[in-house]
């Protein structure tokens, strides 16, 4: 009962908040609420026992990347403020999102989700870690997601340094 | 009441009984140990820091000045509230409510005593990171829903300090999680029979400069510079959302100082003393030192800020991560102590050669 009620909650709070993100013309008040979005689904993480992953969620997507965001809208004043410009890719890209979208409904709709009877784990820290990093998990894949990470920070660095040889060449 | 008499009466998980008890207790508790800390701590930091610069400090106010904190309350509440016409609204008024949330839902995991905390959690100390974490909004929230450059220079600036002193923080938490083998914060009290600030001093001293960063104390004040910004994010506020920011300062310097007695100084544990008093007793030395450090040093230019954590703690704060799983994973069985001799020959060093690396001829900082 009790965890229906906060799916209910979080569910509609999540829906809103997403919806307002896309319709808002005010760039940073969307983002704030793509914040509540985020914390929504972190508030859906809980009523699911996994509270590690929800902690991350929240450090993750809104301590560092909805913080960026806010950053980027700052940095660009004025141009990004009042929303969504639109070109004649407009029409196109309705016809795309709402195809995705039907796709979407109809996978979550049609297939037969499992649903495990057990008792959900009261301390998932540890079986991530070791699922995570023990040699038969997933070691490898953390390794290669962490030097995709590190060559994309290097890219990073190397398209935004300042070349000073040519200087006039800039603007 | 003998050294060890501090372990024998855990506080049962539900205690005053039931559930909702249990929440109302300390949800008011918290509440209300918040708003007299933070009474408490502006006293200290506005009578002591009068006292390191020689001068008085507010005294008139009853006796030795203590009611100055509630007169300076009564004041700010019946200031008239003004919202610039430029302003956005509703972002200008939710942003102290959400600056300070969080800083209340951190003290729902810190132990005042055995057992006697709002909720234990298995992820406690991942949850304090990630809900402090919150609070950031609430300055971007203010800085820009005020519509004022100087409003949103302090914000952006607070932008860069937290995101760069995050890390090094984080990391030095994980020493500590790494001696625990757990992130709840009752087992990290639990586990220090030696206060990890002698176990870890490198994570210690790296936890303080970067928590001082976060939440805004000088010398890392640059946010809320004065000569250079009014007053930073809160340039705009007045009456009662002024008021509420204040108590975000200050009630955030509390929490860091609860932090730190809870992860470093072993908590609530002491001989003599009932064991709250000890944890109330420690959080105001470590918000002492803090006020020290504010008169003592002078406030760092933004990009000194910026070298600070990615050209110091970051590398820092890496060795000590390293020599510490080192530590625990090659010798699992042999006393602390001989780990608080190691480690802090390696505080030492780190912070001899960091330090080398701020000189003009060493290192290739410009000057």
């Amino acid at each position: 009962m009790g965890q229906a009620a906060a799916f209910w909650i979080m569910a509609v709070v999540i829906v809103g908040a997403a919806l307002a993100v896309v319709f808002l013309r005010n760039v940073f008040r969307a983002a704030l609420l793509l914040i509540l979005c985020f914390i929504g689904v972190a508030g859906i993480y809980i009523t699911l026992s996994a509270d590690f992953l929800a902690a991350v969620q929240i450090l993750v997507y809104v301590g560092a990347i909805s913080v960026l965001i806010i950053l980027a809208v700052m940095m660009t004043r004025g141009g990004m403020q009042t929303g969504n410009p639109s070109n004649k890719l407009r029409i196109p890209a309705v016809i795309v999102g709402a195809a995705l979208l039907g796709i979407l409904i109809y996978a979550v709709t049609t297939s037969t989700w499992s649903i495990s009877m057990q008792e959900p784990l009261t301390d998932t820290t540890a079986p991530l870690a070791t699922q995570l990093f023990s040699e038969n998990g997933y070691i490898l894949p953390v390794l290669i997601g962490a030097t995709l990470l590190l060559a994309a920070i290097l890219g990073a660095i190397v398209i935004t340094r300042e070349n000073p040889g040519n200087k006039e060449n800039k603007k | 009441m003998n050294a060890v008499s501090y372990a024998a009466q855990a506080v049962p998980a539900d205690w005053p009984g039931g559930y909702w008890w249990h929440w109302l207790f300390y949800t008011v508790v918290i509440i209300v140990f918040v708003l007299v800390m933070v009474m408490g701590a502006i006293y200290i930091e506005r009578r002591g820091m009068g006292r390191m610069q020689l001068r008085y400090g507010p005294n008139r106010t009853g006796p030795f000045g203590l009611l100055q904190p509630v007169a300076d309350a009564l004041k700010v509440l019946l200031k008239e509230n003004i919202v610039p016409n430029v302003a956005d609204k509703i972002v200008h008024w939710l942003a102290p409510v959400i600056a300070f949330t969080p800083v209340l839902l951190i003290f729902a995991v810190i132990p005042f005593q055995n057992g006697a905390l709002l909720t234990d959690l298995n992820i406690g100390i991942l949850f304090i990171v990630a809900v402090s974490s919150i609070s950031t909004v609430g300055v971007f929230m203010a800085g820009w829903g005020s519509g004022n450059k100087y409003s949103l220079l302090g914000a952006m600036r607070n932008v860069a300090a937290v995101v760069s002193y995050e890390i090094p923080m984080v990391l030095a938490i994980i020493g500590v999680v790494i001696f625990t083998g757990s992130l709840s914060t009752g087992a990290i009290v639990d586990a220090q029979d030696i206060p990890f600030i002698l176990v870890q001093p490198l994570g210690f001293l790296i936890f303080f400069i970067a928590a001082s960063a976060e939440i805004n104390r000088s010398p890392f004040d640059l946010m809320e510079a004065d000569s250079e910004l009014t007053a930073g994010f809160h340039t705009e506020y007045s009456g009662m959302k002024f008021a509420m920011f204040y108590l975000v300062e200050y009630a955030e310097a509390i929490a860091m100082s609860a932090i730190i007695t809870t992860i470093f100084l072993s908590g609530w544990r002491g001989p003599w003393l009932p064991p709250w008093l000890w944890f109330i007793i420690k959080t105001i030395i470590v918000f002492f030192v803090m006020v020290w450090t504010r008169a003592t040093l002078p406030r760092v230019r933004i990009d000194q800020l910026m070298a600070l954590a990615w050209k110091f703690l970051f590398p820092a704060a890496v060795i000590n991560l390293f020599v510490s799983a080192i530590e625990v994973l090659v010798w699992p069985d042999i006393s602390q102590w001989i780990f608080v001799g190691v480690n802090i020959a390696v505080a030492v060093i780190a912070i001899g050669v960091g330090t080398k690396m701020f000189k003009p001829g060493w290192g290739k900082v410009a000057v």
